[in-house]
């Protein structure tokens, strides 16, 4: 339902076979709370979209759910013309979702390099035998994985860290390994939770290029994001989540516009607002357009 | 100034023991083949050569070789277990006795099954009881999976003290030799002191399997260790050792990452009970008997403790781990009942002063040599303030 009302606002009119993933009236509870409530919207082949909303909102559940963490406790999440139903999360990522984490997960004992090559081995199939006896799969799957992680760490700038240990990375640049290694899966959707979380600006800059980059390059991403600018200076969608709920769903322009977003950004209590001076601008931001 | 001056050799040192695997890695290939096999020749021959110092004075040194191949061999089991994929497996002698019972059963019911025969049915049957173990506890995380573990190895001890079918506490005697070759004699080196004579009184025949020599087994054992370690190496560098190494370092995430973990979990356990077993069968072998008193849960504390003295994860640290946990306690046999008092300490000073083992992985060392450069570092940052 959600859906129809908002259909005519996000402008075109997509098409079905536009749709890659479509959340349908997904409910996530635990215990008694109630962490998502009915949150229907769909993501588009070859878009970003933008998923944000207050501390809170639920805009990681949303996430979990949609990656396989979590099944959903009603609705359900079909991707790619597929419900996900009760599949195994390394099933998930099979079918095309990869996803970073907002506190970064990382193999912290294994190199940069090593670390996108666990992401490409997801499509690989060569198990002891093969190992054992470097048979051609074995063979042909390491110098693909080599290509692709060369590749990756290439595109995000990390070519010359290939061969540290993770851990021993800079913040940055293990925000950017983590996504190197979620693209090495060769995922349709890429979903990132709050990349440029503890970035300055000049950073936050260089990441957004790089998502421009990455979905040029023909991927779709989901980018959850706290910074107000960066979300809306590099998406084509937003969906705002506010307690659970979707409050509203449409072009940049439009959100930025909506008085129930403005509302909902507008109603973060003192005390966070006093501990993230990124929000407290982005408010002072909001306040100048109104 | 000064802190720079004392600073800068620190650095220095550093670099040069960092110098030694670089100028490894850099040698060319064929030199490293030769090296290697120069290195295998050494091994092979280290029970001929009884070197003062290091053979044994009061049990045979043969014997106690082949101990130490093969406590090696369950510790390169156990590492794929526990260094690899993290899992913590407190019952690994269950593995080993499933072997060695394996062995001493048909064995003995028939004596005419091939010794290689044999041996394809013990490490058959130990991969299998490790799939059985591990189906339904690899859901389980940590401290569950080392209390069913530890459960596992004292349910096969007592099923083998309660069976007739095992022949209960009599256990089994006569349990059949590998073929022997009786191909040559080969004289071996004594020592008066520092000074070596070839003694042809006391040879060893290549290869006969028998009861006083323990020589010919310790070959076989350290000629299967070998295969082990080359299998081991093929299996790290490749998408199973990375999958074992992500699965250790963090679960959810390499699930997410398309790693199915339950599987590579289960694969590992395989593959330990699989080389457990294999050690098992040399073992009630080169015995000839056992009994359920063998495999007392002491045994897998011993393993356990070859892993992590020797550095878990490093499949020549975990080697030298046995080596210790083979071998000190037979080399200082003199000293009787202290021996293992000493042997305790020891295992406690290691545990204080290189709790990553005696040769950590390759992360602990460079997380190391991270520490240190900082330090230097930082040294040489004070010293230019100052």
């Amino acid at each position: 339902m959600p859906d129809t009302t908002t259909a005519p606002g996000a402008g075109t009119a997509p098409g079905e076979h536009d749709v890659l993933l479509r959340m349908e009236e997904v409910t996530m509870r635990f215990g008694g709370v109630v962490a998502l409530d009915r949150v229907s919207f769909d993501i588009r082949r070859g878009e970003i979209l933008g998923l944000i909303g207050p501390n809170g909102a639920g805009k990681t559940t949303c996430f979990n759910a949609l990656t396989g963490v979590y099944p959903p406790t009603q609705g359900r999440v079909v991707f790619d013309g597929q419900p996900l139903g009760r599949r195994k999360r390394y099933q998930i990522n099979r079918l095309g979702i990869a996803r970073t984490f907002q506190n970064i997960r990382l193999f912290g004992n294994m190199t940069a390099r090593e670390n996108v090559l666990v992401g490409a081995d997801s499509h690989h199939r060569s198990g002891v035998l093969s190992a054992l006896f470097r048979l051609p799969r074995h063979r042909r799957e390491t110098a693909e994985g080599d290509r692709l992680a060369d590749e990756l760490l290439e595109l995000m700038d990390l070519g010359h860290r290939a061969d540290d240990l993770a851990r021993n990375l800079s913040y940055g640049e293990q925000r950017r390994l983590e996504i190197a290694r979620a693209l090495a899966t060769r995922p349709k959707l890429l979903c990132l939770d709050e990349p440029a979380a503890g970035f300055n600006p000049v950073e936050k800059q260089r990441l957004m290029d790089l998502i421009r980059r990455v979905r040029d390059l023909g991927n779709t991403v989901l980018l959850i994001e706290h910074d107000m600018r960066l979300v809306m200076g590099v998406t084509d969608r937003i969906v705002v989540l506010e307690f659970g709920k979707k409050i509203a769903e449409g072009s940049p322009a439009q959100v930025r516009d909506d008085p129930a977003v403005i509302a909902a950004y507008l109603g973060v209590d003192e005390e966070e607002t006093a501990d993230d001076p990124g929000t407290a601008a982005e408010i002072d931001d909001l306040r100048g357009e109104l | 100034m000064s802190t720079t001056s004392q600073s800068a050799p620190a650095g220095r040192t550093a670099g040069a023991r960092r110098g030694l695997g670089e100028r490894w890695s850099a040698l060319p290939r064929p030199v490293k083949v030769v090296l290697w096999v120069a290195l295998a020749l050494l091994f092979y021959a280290l029970p001929l050569l009884n070197p003062p110092l290091l053979s044994t004075p009061d049990s045979d040194f043969g014997s106690v070789m082949f101990l130490v191949a093969a406590y090696g061999l369950v510790a390169l089991g156990l590492n794929i277990v526990l260094g690899y994929a993290g899992l913590l497996d407190l019952g690994y002698v269950g593995f080993f006795a499933v072997g060695a019972y394996t062995v001493a059963v048909v064995g003995t019911m028939s004596g005419r099954v091939p010794f290689v025969v044999l041996l394809v049915l013990a490490v058959t049957v130990s991969t299998a009881s490790g799939l059985l173990l591990g189906w339904p506890t690899l859901r389980v995380r940590g401290d569950y999976l080392a209390i069913v573990t530890l459960g596992f190895g004292e349910i096969i001890r007592l099923v083998a003290l309660n069976s007739e079918f095992l022949n209960q506490a009599r256990g089994f005697t006569g349990i059949p030799r590998p073929p022997s070759i009786a191909l040559f004699e080969v004289p071996q080196l004594q020592w008066d002191g520092w000074v070596s004579y070839v003694d042809f009184g006391n040879t060893s025949t290549f290869l006969e399997f028998g009861l006083l020599d323990g020589i010919p087994y310790y070959w076989l054992a350290l000629t299967v260790i070998i295969l082990v370690l080359i299998g081991d190496v093929l299996l790290q560098d490749s998408r199973v050792g990375r999958a074992w190494e992500a699965t250790r370092e963090d679960e959810e995430a390499a699930e997410l990452n398309g790693v199915p973990t339950f599987r590579f979990k289960l694969l590992a356990f395989a593959m330990g009970a699989f080389i457990g077993g294999l050690s098992g069968g040399l073992f009630a072998s080169r015995q000839g008997a056992i009994n359920p008193e063998t495999f007392i849960i002491q045994l897998s504390i011993l393993f356990l403790a070859a892993v992590v003295v020797g550095g878990q994860g490093n499949r020549w640290g975990v080697l030298v781990g046995a080596a210790v946990v083979a071998y000190l306690p037979e080399r200082f046999r003199e000293f009787a009942e202290f021996r293992v008092l000493v042997f305790g300490l020891l295992l406690l000073l290691l545990a204080n002063f290189r709790p990553q083992g005696v040769l950590p992985p390759r992360r602990a060392r460079r997380a190391k040599r991270v520490n240190e450069q900082l330090q230097t570092l930082e040294g040489t940052e004070e010293g230019a303030r100052a």
